[in-house]
């Protein structure tokens, strides 16, 4: 009735696995093993992260003892006399981010609408990968153009700009090239391809039928997509905002080489300033003793924290928009 | 109103190009049989070289890839092929956590874990501290690309017989291959710019640094310096420099890229 079953020369009982790696899976079971192995590599990730923050909380308790909360609202920076404050560089990390953001936000929106909504689909991926590979110029080569080419540029521009706007406190006092100003337009070309690409595949997450309806009703282009598309993307939008954010905060290289170096606040645009990064990039080799140091490190601390914080809320807003999309 | 969205992406894709092209021609011009031979010349001569920098980074490298690689990779496929879901999701959780962590911090705590140990500046130290800023970005590309294997191969080497582990080694990853190596490529290409986390862990050199527990020169890192000094020869070698590193970089992103779309077509061909 059915086809005979022949059972060749070389056949053997099913399951027994034949050579050295048969004699080794039946000695050890290495199934058991490499669940394990690949368990622990997963477990070392875990053990880094808190490692990391346990290492920044031990080597900065030398300072957290000795300046409590004082440390983030006080504006003295004075190694010689001991005495460390964190308000310039908290002033000048934020007043950078903010700038780079109010120039990057604009333009960066405004590429992700033309890229998702109106470039034809092979232009729009041409023109995202030019701009994924600008995503992956290293900082310190922007850095390196921001001052030879951009601070240069600005020398030029900066007495027009005084002339019309100097009566402003925010563009009075001296321009030296190195200052928050260009320490803003820099960073703002280093988180502007972030906003566009993840701008862009938020966009690309909205119904076609939303955009259809808004048309079907009447609504010109410009219409349906400020009025209907954006709203509707405007959670992930802002979460993209919020990982450019955490993005400028932690910038080092690119800033360092255009900000001055001065740990002063002043109301000015165009004056030097200081950033977190900046001031422990610079600091850290030649802290001497132990005070120095961990005040230091306890910036690096604030710094992860902030981090963390932006980091987390950005991908939560991510999380929320891609599962609005996807109902 | 449409067509200053229009405006916008030209404006980024031009200073794109606008940096490519201002390295290319201030940068190529400095180029020279030199900058690749020899070591940096005293402060404020001419004539001096980066060679050191370069092998430097080379090393440094190596071993963050040797580091970051295999531990990125490994948690990967737990994360792909084995894991519970509460583990899994605090692994994905922390991985998002560390890949957000600023260089610099990351340079700090090797600082205090290895260098402060140690009492030494070393490469060592500085490719500790790239290759534990590879993993999450290792993890998560491994990770996406082996999920990206169709249930159907998996099913096939089960219906065979084979074990878990060994379906995953000879038919899961080879299928998943070319995306997991442009993964690895695009990190190595991110992780070779970075400068923050060796400034405090590798430090630099003037010289040769034989072995692993001498400070090192580095490309990024020379940069820098040469940047930000006052010599107009130091700076026409950070644009040679930038230049190099800058192309290096690109090859690579590109070559990954190339990479990830041939093994795409070539799937959709099976």
């Amino acid at each position: 009735m059915g086809v005979p079953i022949v059972v060749g020369p070389d056949a053997r009982p099913a399951g027994r696995a034949s050579g050295f790696v048969g004699l080794l899976s039946r000695i050890l079971n290495v199934d058991r093993l490499a669940h394990g192995l690949v368990f622990c590599c997963a477990a070392c990730v875990i053990l880094l992260t808190v490692l990391l923050a346990y290492e920044l909380w031990a080597n900065s308790a030398l300072s957290r003892m000795q300046f409590g909360w004082r440390f983030l609202f006080s504006s003295t920076w004075d190694p010689i006399a001991g005495k460390f404050g964190a308000l310039p560089f908290i002033y000048g990390t934020v007043i950078t981010t903010f700038l780079g953001l109010l120039l990057a936000i604009p333009l960066g929106i405004g590429a992700a609408v033309f890229l998702a909504e109106l470039a034809r689909p092979r232009i729009s991926d041409l023109m995202t990968f030019l701009i994924e590979l600008l995503a992956a110029v290293p900082s310190v080569i922007i850095g390196l153009v921001g001052r030879f080419v951009l601070i240069p540029i600005l020398e030029k521009i900066v007495p027009t700009l005084k002339s019309v706007l100097g009566l402003l406190p925010i563009f009075s006092g001296p321009f030296y090239g190195v200052s928050i100003f260009s320490a803003g337009i820099v960073l703002a070309f280093m988180i502007l391809p972030f906003i566009i690409s993840i701008s862009r595949e938020v966009l690309l997450a909205v119904p076609r039928d939303l955009r259809e309806a808004a048309l079907a009703l009447g609504a010109t282009r410009w219409e349906s997509t400020w009025q209907v598309v954006i709203p509707f993307a405007r959670t992930g939008i802002i979460g993209s905002i919020f990982l450019a954010m955490a993005r400028a905060l932690g910038e080092t290289m690119a800033v360092t080489m255009v900000i001055g170096n001065s740990p002063k606040i002043m109301a000015s645009l165009l004056a030097p300033g200081y950033s977190i990064a900046s001031v422990i990039a610079n600091e850290f080799t030649e802290a001497t003793g132990d005070l120095y140091l961990s005040a230091l490190i306890e910036l690096g601390l604030v710094l992860f924290c902030l981090t963390i914080v932006i980091n987390g809320a950005a991908r939560l807003l991510i999380m929320m928009t891609t599962a609005k999309g996807a109902k | 109103m449409l067509s200053a969205t229009g405006v916008c992406t030209l404006l980024s894709i031009v200073v794109l190009f606008f940096i490519l092209g201002f390295l290319l021609i201030q940068g190529g011009k400095f180029l020279s049989w030199n900058f690749f031979t020899k070591l940096p010349a005293p402060v404020g001569e001419t004539g001096g070289g980066m060679a050191n920098a370069i092998v430097g980074s080379g090393k440094i490298l190596l071993l963050a890839t040797c580091i970051g690689v295999p531990i990125g990779f490994l948690a990967g496929v737990y994360l792909a092929e084995y894991g519970n879901a509460a583990f899994s999701s605090a692994i994905r959780f922390v991985t998002d956590l560390l890949n957000g962590v600023p260089s610099i911090v990351m340079g700090i705590f090797v600082y205090t874990l290895i260098v402060l140990k140690t009492k030494h500046f070393s490469a060592f130290a500085g490719g500790v501290a790239l290759g534990i800023m590879m993993i999450p970005i290792a993890l998560r590309s491994t990770e996406e690309f082996l999920r990206a294997v169709p249930l159907s191969l998996r099913e096939g080497a089960m219906a065979l017989g084979a074990a878990k582990w060994k379906s995953i080694v000879t038919v899961i990853i080879p299928a998943a291959i070319s995306g997991i190596i442009s993964g690895m490529m695009l990190n190595l290409a991110r992780v070779a710019g970075e400068t923050a986390p060796l400034m405090f862990t590798a430090l630099s050199n003037q010289f040769w640094s034989p072995g692993w527990n001498q400070p090192t020169a580095s490309l990024p890192l020379m940069i820098y310096t040469y940047a930000m000094g006052p010599y107009p020869d130091w700076h026409r070698q950070a644009l040679a420099a930038g230049f190099i590193l800058l192309a290096m970089v690109f090859i690579v992103n590109i070559t990954a890229r190339f990479i990830v779309a041939s093994g795409m077509s070539q799937k959709s061909r099976l």
